[in-house]
């Protein structure tokens, strides 16, 4: 099955971004395919390249950059959202790109399912 | 992903259970409602919980020094987005009546939302 | 359909409103802070129990999120743990899906 995620809420302060990690990490290692992760809202700030968590607690940037590394995941964060909340190129971290809200309509229709996750 | 997503059609649905201002989440749902008029799919909005607030007639954000946003949902129309459902019991529970909202909306009762959210292929809420 | 909870039932009316809305033959998800929803002598315990019980309704609880908060001894009875591996048989299983946020 072909999952698609919604990640509305930035690192750290929510927990709806490690439920959307775990889910999508989950979901591939049953053999299940995760197409496409767009962040939106402050879930932009998933993509901060800038983060610097301290040693003792996870890295959430680097989780999802290896989950597209490891399994093309597509990782897509919304442009509009991102510029009002200061993410650019410039600091966008290894795996994710910028693209436009139609991304996530397309996630919506190519997928087998759209789980969102959010605050 | 670069399959062709031309004709295929599915039911969107977004569901808007947040008032307006005091977080972000309104304003970004009618940013991605907008977008997916161009993808020519199924598209309907609910409004529930504090989200009825969002079409409630009359708001001046000047002296709060926010964007007023409600214009937005009149334009909807244009952008062949017609389908907005309102839930009775949230309405109810805040006082308010069809006559308050700025737009034309379909009003029901939760059974009936309910029903239409189980038909669903997309449910996208914020 | 499932239908997903990530909040406290103490803080916020998500579940109320999902259970409102909940069809016979449907599951509720309890995740993040919504699983203290279905922990004994809380404020959803009467109303989760008439659910299961008349409508059939599923309840399921993730319990890496009740053990997280210390609360994995203290569970409804008839509600289902799943981890997250049942996390997403639940959302392949079902024909769509809403998160009450």
């Amino acid at each position: 099955m072909k999952f698609g995620i919604l990640v509305n809420e930035g690192p750290y302060t929510h927990q709806a971004t490690d439920t959307a990690y775990q889910f999508a990490k989950a979901a591939i290692d049953k053999g299940h395919s995760v197409d496409r992760v767009f962040f939106y809202h402050d879930g932009v700030n998933n993509s901060s390249a800038l983060t610097e968590p301290p040693q003792d607690d996870r890295n959430i940037v680097a989780r999802w950059t290896k989950l597209a590394e490891e399994h093309g995941v597509d990782l897509v964060v919304c442009v509009a959202a991102a510029l009002r909340r200061g993410i650019k190129d410039d600091n966008l971290a290894a795996g994710f790109r910028i693209s436009g809200l139609g991304q996530l309509v397309e996630s919506g229709i190519q997928s087998d399912r759209l789980v969102v996750f959010g605050d | 992903m670069d399959e062709d997503v031309s004709g295929t059609v599915k039911k969107f649905m977004f569901v808007n259970r947040k008032a307006p201002y005091g977080t972000i989440y309104a304003l970004e749902s009618l940013e991605v409602v907008l977008i997916s008029a161009a993808f020519d799919q199924d598209v309907s909005l609910v409004f529930c919980d504090d989200g009825v607030y969002q079409l409630k007639k009359g708001q001046q954000t000047k002296a709060a020094g926010m964007k007023n946003f409600s214009p937005t949902f009149r334009a909807l129309e244009g952008y062949d987005i017609e389908k907005l459902y309102v839930e009775k019991e949230s309405l109810e529970a805040r006082g308010l009546t069809e006559d308050d909202l700025l737009v034309d909306v379909t009003v029901m009762s939760s059974a009936e939302m309910a029903d239409m959210m189980a038909e669903q292929d997309v449910v996208i809420s914020f | 359909m499932l239908h997903i909870v990530n909040k406290s039932p103490f803080e916020r009316n998500s579940l109320e409103s999902c259970m409102r809305m909940a069809q016979e033959g449907s599951t509720i998800l309890l995740t993040e802070d919504g699983v203290f929803a279905v922990t004994k002598g809380g404020v959803s315990e009467k109303a989760l129990k008439n659910l299961m019980a008349s409508k059939k309704i599923s309840v399921c609880a993730l319990w890496p999120d009740l053990e997280a908060r210390g609360m994995a001894d203290n569970v409804i009875d008839g509600v289902k743990m799943v981890d997250y591996g049942g996390f997403v048989d639940l959302v392949a299983d079902s024909a769509n899906v809403q998160s009450w946020l």
